[in-house]
């Protein structure tokens, strides 16, 4: 009873409103004057009277935000500190050390060899696996048959179901010692040791990126995919009037359709670009490969986290994360001025 | 009679007028059947040498069907107690981790979608700079040990609690399928803001709370490095976390015993990554029917 009468009461607020607005355009300014002052001071204010049960909906969703992302940015002040792992961020006992954790971490003999190993990873994973999904998708939308197409769709997405656990151990099942790869070269002839890929420094990066691509590049293709199902087909037809073949129109007609989508995919993944995902570079680290296969974030976790170095650690952490915010701004910025898109 | 010559003549027009198309389509075909290829022949790879003599595999004879067929390796899984543990505890994190999500996800995504969210610009602005900046991994684990969460399995439920990612993907979800007559309507009855979200936002919202089900779903699945940062005791380690000691394990040495426990060791590689594989590869096909443009093209405004 009570529920209906709440509801009631709701409907009738709703009604006055639309009456009090009504009013208002009727005779102007008189009602008006009252909060001429700060007239969309008084629209918030109204607006959240009538609405402030939907900040319900997200506030859960935002204090865990500020809780696991704001916080940890606030402990980013360890990187400042001779912090010992159970200390609290800043309490009685902070010892500050200014620059000092920066010092141990750059002066470190390593240090180069850690960043070009980042960078490089990184930049040849771009290289191939930006365009490789780009171009799938434009394969794929030229097919004919719409069978084909749903039925290779589904195959290329599901690599990337499988786990990173399970995928660097097929890795080395195929490519390891004694693996496939190595088996099959013994017996054609080869080093009776087999060739141990994945005890050597420069086959790191290629199995990297390309275990990476086998797992991904159908699932990156969906975005792409979407974009072009917008695509008018009179567009089409008319390029077809025209004479164009199938593979001619897939430069004047679908890439200036997928082009906005690409540019923005581009600044999202130049912003990640120093993000290659530290927990597969460790599950792929062994003592033959550390040469190029030690970047970065797999720094931050065995020095800085198991090595209980935190504020080094934190301070690793931070110039990685420092040069991906100063790339994200760079490729904007150029977007911004070459395409005319930008995200900001 | 006719008929035919017409039948003729279309098919020789047809073939005119595609000649380099023709080509094109070949080219476009081999490619993608290699593609194909390539996908299938690892994962083809790891089924027949899991059913395979394990010498037979050791050898590399195993590469184009399997040799004298044997379900030894399965028969040796279901020994292993700390597989089955953590499947238990896999099933146990994601079922509860991904529950947590979606709570914590759809609603935030419904709020972000409506104009009039009061702080709208600012919670946008709180929420896009995640996307970009953090504190990092160290601090990340400091704010954790701080809350209770260290050497606590519990993390392995709640951590990564909210993907910014996806709530912009429900966001633009909801602006573009709730139709406005609806949410009038529903105003006019008198729905209040919690009303109108459970009798008419989420009955029509089935497929994008399916794709994020499943988008969290396989993350708890496959995480298996948490359990490392934390310092988690290993007897409520999840299955991923079991299977990479597994498959860690370098075999060395010699004589016959240790060359007895690398068969059992190689085998029991290749059957527990097909079981640790075969859920979510179920799964997905279930849910793939939800990927439509509708679902992820909007993720990108």
């Amino acid at each position: 009873m009570q529920n209906v009468t709440g509801e009631a009461a709701l409907q009738n607020e709703e009604t006055q409103r639309l009456i009090d607005e009504a009013y208002e355009q009727m005779d102007g300014n008189a009602d008006r004057k009252k909060d001429k002052k700060h007239p969309k001071w008084e629209q918030w204010k109204a607006n959240f009277k009538r609405h402030w049960w939907i900040l319900l909906f997200i506030l859960p969703a935002l204090i865990y935000v500020i809780i696991f992302c704001y916080l940890p940015m606030y402990g980013i002040l360890v990187a400042f500190q001779d912090y010992m792992p159970g200390d609290s961020v800043v309490g009685p006992d902070t010892i500050w050390v200014g620059w000092q954790n920066f010092e141990t971490f750059f002066s470190n003999p390593n240090f180069l060899d850690y960043f070009f190993n980042t960078f490089l990873l990184c930049v040849f994973g771009f290289l191939v696996g930006f365009p490789l999904p780009i171009i799938v998708a434009l394969l794929l939308n030229s097919l004919r048959s719409k069978k084909a197409k749903k039925g290779l769709q589904i195959l290329y997405y599901a690599p990337h179901f499988i786990s990173l656990v399970v995928m660097v151990g097929m890795l080395k099942l195929i490519f390891g010692s004694d693996g496939l790869l190595d088996q099959l070269s013994i017996k054609l002839g080869g080093d009776v040791n087999g060739l141990q890929l994945f005890l050597k420094p420069e086959a790191f990066r290629p199995l990297f990126i390309f275990s990476g691509n086998w797992q991904d590049f159908g699932w990156s293709a969906i975005i792409y995919l979407a974009a072009l199902s917008g695509v008018d087909p009179s567009l089409h037809e008319a390029a077809k009037m025209d004479g164009a073949s199938r593979f001619r129109r897939i430069f004047s007609v679908d890439l200036p359709a997928i082009l906005p989508t690409i540019i923005m995919m581009m600044i999202l993944s130049v912003g990640n670009l120093m993000n290659c995902g530290y927990e597969k570079v460790l599950l792929m680290q062994t003592g033959g490969n550390l040469e190029t296969s030690e970047i970065l974030s797999t720094y931050v976790y065995t020095f800085g986290l198991m090595g209980g170095q935190y504020g080094v650690g934190t301070a690793a952490g931070l110039f990685n994360s420092v040069i991906n915010v100063i790339l994200l701004v760079i490729a904007n910025f150029t977007s911004k001025k070459v395409a005319h898109s930008s995200m900001w | 009679m006719e008929k035919q010559q017409l039948r003729t003549l279309k098919r020789q027009n047809k073939i005119k007028e595609s000649k380099t198309d023709y080509v094109y389509y070949v080219i476009c075909a081999i490619i993608l059947a290699l593609l194909a290829i390539i996908i299938i022949y690892p994962l083809y790879y790891i089924v027949i040498a899991s059913i395979s003599d394990p010498d037979a595999v050791m050898t590399g004879d195993v590469w184009l069907y399997p040799i004298k067929v044997t379900f030894s390796g399965y028969a040796a899984l279901f020994e292993r107690e700390d597989i089955w543990r953590g499947y238990f505890f896999t099933l146990l994190y994601t079922i509860l981790g991904t529950a947590f999500n979606i709570v914590l996800t759809i609603p935030a995504g419904w709020a972000l979608s409506r104009q009039y969210l009061p702080f709208r610009k600012l919670i946008m602005v709180l929420l896009i700079i995640t996307m970009f900046f953090g504190g990092g991994l160290v601090p990340y684990i400091i704010i954790c040990r701080a809350l209770g969460l260290y050497q606590n399995p519990l993390i392995l439920i709640i951590g990564g609690g909210v993907s910014v990612y996806n709530v912009f993907m429900c966001k633009s979800f909801f602006e573009s399928n709730v139709p406005k007559e609806v949410l009038e309507a529903g105003m006019i009855d008198g729905a209040g803001e919690v009303r109108t979200f459970f009798d008419l936002v989420l009955p029509i919202s089935k497929s994008i709370i399916s794709v994020m089900i499943l988008f969290y779903a396989v993350g708890h699945w496959n995480n298996y490095i948490d359990a490392y940062i934390f310092n988690i005791d290993s007897q409520f380690y999840p299955l991923q976390t079991v299977l990479n000691g597994l498959l860690d394990q370098t075999s060395g040495g010699e004589g016959d015993v240790i060359l007895e426990q690398m068969r059992a060791a190689t085998q029991i590689k290749f059957t527990s990554i097909i079981i640790a594989t075969v859920p979510i590869l179920v799964l997905y096909p279930m849910i793939e029917k939800h990927f439509g443009q509708g679902v992820l093209v909007g993720s990108f405004k």
